[in-house]
């Protein structure tokens, strides 16, 4: 049912954790659903990804979506990180199941929803970010009409 | 590995296995045939249905052969209400029924019978006193499971078969997890009709029956040939019917036993998890329970993180969790006892058998305590309930 790079994730998540003094937190999601996801950031003061974290109520793809997204934003302008897509996440996993795609739109808007938090305490713009989206299974529709 | 998914299906007995064999490539006649090569199927049929009917004090001729326990309650269902529409449209359920019973009950529905779903407790026990208000003039069939298949509760039977005679409305309990496991009698319990499945108790897949007390009507579900009295056609799935006796009986010989030393397995389990494991519920009643059922829900998780790492240490088991289901919300089962969906998320079956050993129950616990920390340190619910609690 998943990729074994989706496996490796589950079993070997990366960054598990929390950030004291954060310089953004997002969480998004709602346990109704079944999954929350929680991303911890730590920026510089040239505004690049120091450190990520997270912390994910979910399944193993929600788990591992998480852990694939902080791979990927650590290291990158919060102005790239905002460009990490729930593609770019399912891509680097080797795919997911189309049940499960659900869970990378989650990964996507909890970096989001941490960029905002970061932009709002500093008092700064990042282009393209907009406010968190608190139902991301509305989102999730949009993109089944998309395809 | 160790198999704890019983409740999904079964290993198939030895017994079975070999009582089936001879029909697949010597006696594979077909048990219609009028020639003399066609006996020894149409026999070895009828001892079958000897062999089942007997396990609930049922005569030979009210068991009626289907492809499973899907097939019989749909069969139970829409057969019933077709051939009592004249009387009534009325059909009460309960509301943690198996999705063959709610679903088949939902399309009559559609088709304009009026449908009550009778509210469960926290145990999952219907009441008998709401099930006697519940009832209407034009009620024509109660169906109740004897037993849940996620959370093992059993009803009280009798009580509602007593009910329902009193009232003259044909009572369908939904068997499959019941039948062959627990001691159940139609005569008295007063049950009018009764679903079994083979897999479910070391018999092959693809084979179950309805039982269909003498007298009771219902239009035929498969139209064709004038197979089983004319009710039910298609060619006799001979193999699978046989394989399904021979199971029957050795699972009724050995019913006694195996249900004491499964529910000992099952109660250790049940023991060590709540002394073990801390924030963990079980679901489903303590006593009026499965033998073979270990249900319980662990808070700030999710099911299938825990199937997946459970999978890795060997273990099957199941959960009635969003992610299983195929949907955005958990089993209905656990709804219906009241659970919050965020708890619900976190449930997970064990479902045991005679098969199972007191060492493997050990190993199974010993991997949660690993693995239930494991998750809750991954979990933001789990983190702020430690921060709320500091």
């Amino acid at each position: 049912m998943y990729t074994e790079k989706v496996m490796d994730h589950f079993m070997h998540p990366r960054n598990v954790g929390e950030i004291e003094n954060a310089s953004g937190v997002g969480t998004v999601g709602n346990a109704k659903c079944g999954d929350i996801m929680r991303i911890y950031l730590d920026i510089d003061e040239n505004q690049v990804v120091r450190d990520a974290k997270f912390k994910t109520f979910g399944c193993g793809a929600a788990i591992a979506t998480s852990s694939m997204a902080t791979e990927l934003i650590i290291g990158k302008t919060v102005q790239e990180a905002l460009t990490v897509s729930n593609k770019a996440v399912m891509e680097a996993l080797g795919g997911l199941p189309p049940v499960k795609v659900h869970c990378s739109l989650l990964a996507e808007q909890a970096v989001n929803a941490a960029l905002w938090d970061y932009a709002k305490k500093n008092n700064i713009t990042i282009e393209g970010l907009k406010p968190p989206v608190d139902d991301v299974d509305e989102l999730e529709h949009e993109e089944e009409e998309d395809e | 590995m160790i198999y704890m998914d019983n409740a999904a299906t079964t290993r198939m007995s030895e017994r079975a296995f070999e009582a089936m064999r001879p029909f697949f490539m010597e006696q594979y006649a077909n048990a219609a045939g009028t020639y003399t090569f066609a006996n020894a199927s149409k026999e070895a049929v009828e001892t079958a249905r000897k062999q089942v009917a007997r396990v609930i004090g049922a005569k030979s001729a009210e068991i009626f052969f289907t492809s499973g326990g899907t097939e019989s309650d749909n069969w139970a269902l829409k057969g019933v209400a077709q051939a009592y529409a004249a009387k009534g449209r009325h059909i009460i359920i309960s509301a943690i029924e198996h999705h063959a019973i709610l679903h088949s009950a939902q399309a009559l529905q559609k088709q304009g019978w009026e449908l009550t779903i009778l509210p469960v407790d926290e145990y999952g026990m219907i009441s008998v006193d709401e099930l006697a208000a519940a009832m209407r003039e034009d009620t024509v069939l109660v169906s109740i499971m004897a037993a849940n298949n996620e959370i093992g509760t059993i009803q009280p039977l009798k009580a509602i078969g007593e009910l329902c005679r009193s009232r003259g409305v044909l009572f369908h309990t939904d068997a499959v997890q019941a039948y062959a496991h627990i001691p159940l009698n139609v005569e008295e319990m007063k049950i009018d009709l009764l679903s079994a499945s083979a897999h479910k108790f070391h018999g092959p897949k693809g084979v179950g029956f309805l039982y269909v007390r003498k007298g009771v009507r219902l239009t035929p579900f498969m139209d064709g040939g004038a197979q089983e009295k004319k009710r039910r056609a298609g060619t006799t799935n001979v193999a699978g019917i046989v394989g399904m006796g021979a199971a029957a009986e050795e699972a009724n010989a050995n019913m006694e036993a195996a249900m004491a030393k499964v529910a000992a397995i099952r109660d250790h389990m049940i023991a060590r998890i709540e002394s073990e494991i801390p924030y963990c519920r079980l679901n489903g009643h303590r006593s009026e329970r499965l033998p073979g059922n270990v249900n319980f829900c662990f808070r700030f998780i999710e099911g299938e993180g825990m199937l997946m790492l459970l999978d890795y240490n060997g273990i099957c088991a199941s959960s009635g969790s969003a992610c299983t289901s195929g949907s955005l919300d958990p089993s209905h089962v656990l709804l219906a006892i009241g659970l919050p969906h965020e708890i619900a998320h976190g449930s997970l079956r064990m479902s045991l058998s005679e098969e199972t050993t007191m060492e493997e129950a050990d190993k199974a616990v010993d991997a949660l305590k690993e693995i239930i920390p494991r998750l809750r340190s991954m979990s933001p619910l789990y983190e702020d309930f430690v921060r709320n609690q500091a």
